[in-house]
């Protein structure tokens, strides 16, 4: 009788546990089955055609492919160097009583969900980007700093999670030597933290690449390659937010289903690259 | 040497206003949160449903929509993330086939979930041919099992080895050490656990849109559109309507005190739970 229970419990576990690769295998399974008929209509020419008429059943995903890593990119050059920082900060600078509060207000700022950011940053920080550079204050560069602001806690977490493995001893013989704080920044935890650093930045930009609602509502939705960067325009999650429920041919939907797996392949080279290659240092450190 | 020492004080800083900087945006989003929210609070939120612009409606629909999809997601979520990362732990342990579902689920958590909402839509929504809450329910709980399993099994890896050979010990078979002795030493990590991974996922919109996408009346029949906080929230803010404005800032507050008083208590019990 418990023979029959703990094999019945055993492959319960084992069943659950490899429905997530069952999971897995299904998305890419039905994207692509979608996807089939624009990718035979289309083609890879869908990569690089930059028209979008859906009364005319062209399709091309270019304006998106490009907003998508136009946003993604100016929120990674802006939110990496400040992740560094507060990393840096709560590493090494901040009085230890403050340590901890502070390291937990920027992890509940990595909690709150994104299409709250999304609203802020249409209703309260969208104004200020129409102000300071043009445009109407929405586009990619608002995207981009909307993106920036929400990555930013995720990465200075994880950035100060391997750099608080670096060992003591290393940062105190450092010390010894009469290194400064940033000498010993550079020298000893940046080093000691490389692959770990390199993961999170990789990892963010995952997150801001496949992200959604905290763009959906500043990117301004037009369907060109935009002149410039106040200027409206689009990215996979945001085409796929605001037409999936238009879609009136089967090509359009189909077109959709296109580039939404390009997105997941995409997402998934970069998080695959990221955990595989950068982050089993500090996941085996935890 | 004046130089490394001057180099160091901007370094230090600019670290330092940086995290200024991060804690800025949190208090500017917060304020936010807190002043339009509260301004819009009122008993009829939680008492009349959404209604047309200037007809003064609630949120009742998309509260209890909203509550019946991530409790629905939660049942069928909790459970398999539970067994999945029971299975990695205490089964595969360090085992290749354990590692590579570890990362697998990894990318699962990790993978954008507004494509996890087309990948529902194409299997619930556009077989049955219209909108309905199992499928909001079924994305909801995708994303949540690799976020139930991976703290699953963290937690029941910090259990003590000595406490399951003192149970084998007795002659308890493996099924019963891992239920009342395991489960019970993890107990209260992975509870907080699971009570994260549900305030995650109370925050999800995307996969939403176009699974259960919306109504506007009052349903708890899962074979419908059902509405939802955020997907409601998403609607009316990109509205012209000033009062579905403030509609959606009042259902942004709800959310956004929920998810952070879940965090905030995870957090608390964790705490004092490794001390």
């Amino acid at each position: 009788m418990s023979k029959a229970l703990d094999w019945l419990f055993k492959n319960l576990a084992l069943i659950s546990a490899i429905s997530i690769l069952i999971a897995l295998i299904a998305i890419f399974a039905i994207l692509f089955k979608e996807a089939l008929p624009a990718i035979q209509a289309f083609g890879l020419k869908f990569l690089v055609n930059t028209k979008w008429a859906p009364n005319m059943d062209i399709f091309g995903g270019l304006p998106a492919i490009y907003g998508s890593i136009m946003s993604t990119a100016i929120a990674m050059l802006l939110a990496t160097p400040i992740a560094i920082g507060v990393a840096i900060f709560l590493t090494e600078i901040s009085p230890n009583i403050l340590k901890g509060p502070i390291g937990t207000a920027i992890e509940l700022l990595a909690a709150i969900p994104s299409i709250i950011y999304g609203m802020w940053g249409l209703f309260f920080f969208a104004p200020y980007v129409r102000d300071w550079f043009g445009g109407n204050g929405l586009g990619l560069l608002t995207a981009g700093f909307v993106l920036a602001i929400m990555i930013l806690p995720f990465m200075a977490a994880i950035t100060r999670d391997s750099m608080n493995t670096t060992p003591d001893v290393l940062k105190e013989s450092a010390y010894a030597l009469g290194a400064t704080k940033w000498d010993v920044v550079k020298d000893v935890v940046i080093p000691f933290a490389k692959a770990g650093i390199i993961g999170s930045i990789i990892l963010a930009l995952g997150r801001a690449i496949g992200e959604t609602m905290a763009v959906t509502f500043v990117m301004g939705n037009a369907h060109k390659i935009p002149k410039h960067l106040t200027d409206p325009a689009t990215s996979i999650p945001v085409t796929l937010a605001n037409e999936f429920t238009e879609a009136d041919s089967d090509l359009y939907y189909s077109s959709l289903f296109y580039l939404a797996l390009i997105l997941f392949v995409i997402s998934f080279v970069v998080i695959a690259l990221a955990k595989f290659y950068f982050l089993r240092k500090v996941r085996a450190a935890k | 040497m004046r130089q490394r020492k001057i180099i160091n004080i901007i370094i230090m800083v600019l670290s330092t206003l940086a995290a200024l900087l991060g804690l800025l945006f949190l208090f500017w989003i917060l304020w936010t949160l807190v002043s339009k929210g509260m301004s819009a609070m009122s008993w009829d939120i939680f008492v009349k449903d959404t209604a047309p612009p200037g007809m003064h409606g609630g949120l009742r629909n998309a509260l209890v929509g909203q509550l019946i999809l991530v409790s629905v997601a939660s049942l069928i979520g909790i459970p398999l993330g539970i067994l999945a990362g029971t299975f990695l732990s205490e089964y595969g342990g360090n085992s290749k086939f354990s590692n590579f579902l570890r990362d697998i689920s990894d990318i699962m958590m990790s993978a954008p979930s507004i494509v996890i909402g087309a990948f529902v839509y194409a299997i619930l929504v556009e077989p049955v041919g219209h909108f309905n809450g199992w499928a909001g329910a079924v994305a909801l709980a995708i994303m949540m099992i690799p976020i139930v399993l991976r703290t699953t099994d963290d937690m029941l890896s910090l259990v003590s080895r000595q406490l399951r050979e003192a149970a084998y010990a007795l002659g308890a078979p493996k099924y019963k050490v891992i239920m009342q002795v395991v489960y019970r030493g993890a107990k209260v990590g992975m509870i907080t656990g699971i009570l994260l991974s549900v305030a995650r996922i109370a925050g999800e919109t995307a996969p939403l849109l176009f699974t259960s996408f919306n109504n506007n009346f009052f349903t708890t029949n899962l074979n419908e559109a059902m509405s939802s906080l955020t997907v409601t929230m998403f609607n009316f803010a990109t509205s012209p309507y000033e009062d579905w404005i403030d509609l959606g800032w009042a259902a942004a507050f709800i959310l956004g005190a929920f998810v952070l008083f879940v965090n905030i208590v995870g957090r608390l019990i964790i705490r004092k739970k490794v001390k």
